[in-house]
């Protein structure tokens, strides 16, 4: 048995019908335990790729055959749109699900003062611009059927010789029409989620995309040895290369922006991605994650558009070159792979068909008939729950007739085109109903008038530009008033409308129809007013994600008994559904007036059910009194988003007033602490100068007073006089050293030399005291000859002031001091060392402060120290610094103390000029 | 809500698709030889793609 033999492909094809069904009665009894499979952004994204119909699947190869990179533009438009989908569908997530709005028409009209009228008008326009589109979608199963079952004969695809009932898309569009009633009206209230329908969209989109790359896959790698050689063999054909570039796309860079522009804005105002990306949306959080993964669908499923082309072109296949996706591996021989196709192109088609139809015949019902019926007062007059079965029915036979109608267009006119000018002819028209929504959600002064008539003048353009022109090419009119426009006028030749030629059909036509409907939209708006209740629906839109923006407190100010309000519930919508309505209030007496809350819930159950358009009406007719408190609305409104400002300004100026506190109460903190530090430094001195003086009175004062000492004591006396003294003179002149230095006036003598040299004369200075103190002291010079700058008398005070602090600290039992002086880098180190306890990491900088030594001391060491001034350490830190140099405290390496490193820049050459002494204030540089 | 750093950046994005998708700067790609305008085209959208999923899906963990 073939796999092409046509009971073959029937049982496939049904049998694949079959599995949708079971996919979306599985998807429904999961809703209904609670257990959804459709709360996952990535369903929601595959879901959203219901926009790749059987016009990307068969089409875009096509398109790529005719003109080149071109059919890319019709995924790349999407694309932008939806990077704006956390903005501009996150806001009409938000508006439809607190309206209850259940179509786009539903929406337009609502946002328009719900409006029937206009309501009518975008059903209307969707109704005659999107059934060549589902006609598009027969067609192509019609065709890829007689392809994969005719092939290699060629195929007309024609239906005249063939009655209706041979014509499988027929069949296809009945077991569709029973799909759609099964799985899409299972609830009257249609904005309620078909949760099943929806798990079906997203494993259809999984199975075109899997046949689409299978047969790419097939393409590159199996009838050519990867893109290399397909590339390789098309670099041989000139006529191929032409296919690559601008030059083949219609219109060329104009026609590549205006293509762009329409596939943009159709996709917004497509029937049915507003179904699966509004009505149908769970969680707004999947439109983030959708808002990239429906672009990388569309990236993967267009990857191997261009190699299916080119492998078509080369001439490979033959035929159509909508049909290359089938004849590629038909021409082979291969039999499972051109089945598989024809399930993705039939699951692309389905998948258009089955959202598409929801989404019209709720539209159709909502919009259109029930309208109607409700004004002519056709509708029977009966109790509980007597209408909701009318407006089930309604829809349902909306389902059937539109799927008819689309059958019928196929049969009667689908001949004349190619699939891409249907699709196009179809994205011109939903691109007309993209400015009333975009301008209606930010402008709050687009009004009814200013939208219906755009929306009217959009219409006859793009009919007269577009849709008319396309019977005339079908034979259906005389062609001749495509060349010489109708009765001979020129000017309003349908390609060339206004003279302007030369341009694509496409862009022409968009750029006419958008023209007159922007135009008419925003100038009337500007001239005209809005009714009270536009004003609060525009406000409603516009500040939809407004965040104290509650739509349930915004009721209706009118009397309204409950008893007859529930009446009119339980009419149109049963009694299980008016009871959810009254369950929050449920002990009133029923002859009480609603509250403004109960009615707007009321009225939210009507219109997703009827639509809002509809609802109204039947609300206004229960409703005694003022609609909606629209001042109140208004001031709600704007006083809360005054207020959202000011507080946005408070909140910004009091962190900009705590940032200044914060300074301020920084520099003050460091104020205290300066007049602290003086406080302290003031008393340490006079405490160190006292002690000394102290002495050296008492022994004068004894000397005086007892001139009868023997002579050893006076001597020793006189020793301790002179030796305080000294102590004393010494504290000064540091002091005073200090000072200078902290105010950048120490004078330094800076001339070239060895710091070995002076090294060794500070070694031998200390030696000695040393000793007497017990300390060893050991020496090490890595360098003989160290040259530096530097004043000779202060760098020696630096030396000695190091030993001598070393052998302070070093250790109580067997003290040890180790002097070494080494070359680093461009500079000497001369680091003195001792075996001492060593000072902790976060003290290290503090020895450097002044006095800081008297401290450590009293902190109870446990020997006693001699003691020091406490101001060697940040004299010797600025005198080096002065020079250029640094000093600092590590961990000893040898001795395992502390460690205090001097470094000091390497002297230039000889005849290099000495350097002038640095005049900056001498602070004790930091590290 | 999203954060406004991630808004700027994700409608700076925008713009960056738009120049990227449209001409002139397809115009410069074309020159480069038959077959370079598709292949920027693609190179350009993936790139758009890896940006858009990295805004949105790293913003939340931010």
């Amino acid at each position: 048995m073939s796999w092409r033999s046509e009971a073959t492909v029937l049982a496939v094809a049904f049998g694949y019908l079959a599995l949708l069904f079971l996919i979306a009665a599985w998807g429904d009894r999961r809703a209904e335990r609670g257990r959804s499979i459709i709360g996952s952004p990535t369903i929601y994204a595959l879901s959203i790729a219901v926009y790749c119909t059987a016009w990307t699947f068969y089409g875009s190869v096509g398109r790529a055959a005719e003109t080149g990179p071109s059919f890319l533009l019709i995924y790349l438009g999407p694309t932008l749109a939806m990077l704006l989908a956390p903005f501009v569908t996150r806001k009409m997530v938000r508006i439809a699900r607190a309206q209850r709005l259940t179509s786009i028409a539903d929406f337009i009209s609502a946002r328009y003062g719900k409006s029937t009228g206009l309501g009518a008008l975008v059903a209307l326009i969707a109704l005659v611009g999107i059934t060549p589109y589902i006609a598009l979608q027969l067609k192509a199963i019609t065709l890829s059927h007689a392809v994969l079952v005719d092939y290699p004969e060629a195929t007309g695809g024609t239906l005249e010789n063939a009655p209706f009932w041979a014509d499988k898309s027929f069949w296809v569009a009945l077991v569709l029409a029973v799909f759609i009633i099964l799985f899409g009206t299972r609830h009257l209230d249609a904005s309620e989620r078909h949760e099943g329908m929806v798990a079906a969209i997203a494993f259809e989109s999984l199975v075109k995309l899997t046949a689409f790359l299978a047969v790419g896959a097939f393409t590159v790698f199996v009838l050519y040895r990867g893109p290399g050689e397909l590339f390789a063999r098309v670099a041989e054909t000139p006529a191929l290369l032409e296919v690559l570039g601008l030059a083949a796309v219609p219109g060329g860079a104009l026609g590549w922006v205006g293509t762009l522009a329409l596939a943009f804005l159709a996709f917004l105002g497509l029937p049915r991605q507003f179904q699966v990306m509004v009505v149908e949306n769970v969680d707004e959080r999947h439109i983030t994650r959708a808002a990239w993964l429906f672009p990388l669908y569309l990236l993967a499923i267009n990857l191997f558009v261009m190699p299916i082309a080119l492998a078509g072109l080369l001439g490979d296949a033959g035929g159509n070159p909508d049909g290359f996706v089938l004849t590629l591996p038909l021409g082979t021989g291969a039999e499972g792979l051109p089945l598989l196709v024809f399930i993705g192109g039939l699951s692309a088609a389905t998948g258009m068909m089955i959202v598409e139809t929801i989404a019209l015949s709720t539209m159709v019902s909502n919009q259109l008939v029930m309208p109607l019926l409700l004004r002519a007062r056709l509708l029977p007059r009966g109790g509980q729950g007597a209408l909701a079965g009318w407006v089930l029915g309604v829809r349902r036979l909306a389902i059937l007739a539109i799927l008819l109608l689309g059958y019928g267009y196929h049969a009667l006119v689908g001949d004349a085109y190619s699939l891409v000018t249907i699709g196009l002819v179809s994205f011109a028209a939903a691109a007309q109903f993209t400015p009333a929504l975009l301008i209606g959600l930010y402008w709050r002064g687009a009004n009814r008038m200013g939208a219906g008539l755009g929306l009217t003048a959009g219409f006859v353009l793009w009919a007269w530009t577009l849709l008319i022109p396309g019977f005339a090419q079908s034979g259906w009119l005389d062609a001749g008033f495509l060349t010489q426009g109708p009765f001979g006028i020129e000017w309003l030749r349908p390609y060339a409308l206004f003279g302007l030629e030369g341009w694509d059909i496409y862009t022409h036509a968009l750029l006419w129809s958008l023209v007159a409907n922007v135009g008419l939209l925003v100038g009337v708006s500007l001239f005209t007013r809005q009714s009270s209740l536009e004003q609060t629906q525009a406000a409603l839109f516009t500040e939809a994600l407004h965040p104290r923006l509650d739509q349930a407190s915004l009721g209706h100010a009118g009397h309204t008994p409950r008893g007859e309000l529930r009446a009119l519930l339980d009419r149109y919508l049963g009694a299980a559904t008016t009871a959810r309505v009254f369950a929050e209030e449920p002990d009133q007496d029923d002859r009480h007036p609603a509250s403004p809350a109960l009615v707007a819930r009321g009225e939210r159950a009507l219109a997703g059910a009827l639509g809002s358009a509809s609802a109204r009406v039947l609300i206004d007719s229960v409703v005694r009194g003022e609609a909606l408190d629209l001042p109140a609305l208004l001031s709600i409104l704007d006083t809360t988003s005054e207020t959202l400002e000011m507080n946005r300004r408070l909140e910004q100026k009091s962190r900009e007033l705590e940032r200044a506190g914060e300074a301020l109460r920084e520099a003050n903190e460091r104020l205290r602490e300066l007049d602290r530090l003086k406080d302290e430094f003031v008393a340490m001195v006079s405490h160190e100068l006292r002690t000394p003086l102290t002495s050296i009175r008492a022994f004068a004062e004894i000397l005086r007073d007892h001139r009868d000492l023997p002579d050893d004591k006076r001597e020793h006396f006189l020793e301790v006089v002179v030796r305080e003294s000294q102590r004393l003179s010494r504290l000064i002149e540091e002091i005073l050293d200090l000072a200078r230095l902290e105010s950048g006036r120490l004078t330094l003598h800076p001339e070239r030399l060895d710091l070995a040299e002076l090294a060794r004369r500070g070694v031998e200075a200390m030696q000695r005291p040393l000793e007497e103190r017990g300390i060893t002291l050991e020496v090490a010079f890595e360098a003989d000859a160290a040259p530096v700058i530097g004043d000779p008398d202060r760098l020696e005070q630096v030396v000695i002031n190091l030993l001598d602090n070393a052998g302070k600290f070093a250790d109580a039992t067997a003290p040890r001091v180790r002097l070494t002086l080494a070359r680093h880098k461009r500079g000497f180190r001369l680091a003195v060392e001792d075996n001492g306890a060593g000072i902790a990491e976060d003290e290290r900088e503090r020895v450097f402060e002044k006095f800081h030594q008297i401290q450590h001391q009293d902190d109870g060491a446990p020997r006693a120290r001699p003691r020091g001034s406490g101001l060697g350490l940040p004299i010797s830190r600025g005198i080096v610094a002065h020079l250029g140099g640094r000093l600092w405290v590590e961990d000893a390496p040898t001795l395992g103390g502390a460690c205090l490193v001097m470094e000091l820049p390497e002297a230039p050459d000889d005849d290099a000029a000495p350097p002038t002494p640095p005049t900056a204030p001498a602070s004790p540089a930091a590290e | 809500m999203m954060p406004t750093r991630r808004k700027e950046r994700l409608i700076a994005l925008i713009i960056l698709a738009t120049l990227l998708f449209t001409p002139p700067l397809l115009l410069v790609t074309e020159r480069l030889g038959p077959g370079a305008l598709t292949l920027s085209v693609f190179l350009a959208w993936a790139a758009v793609i890896a940006l858009a999923a990295w805004l949105l899906e790293g913003g939340r963990r931010e």
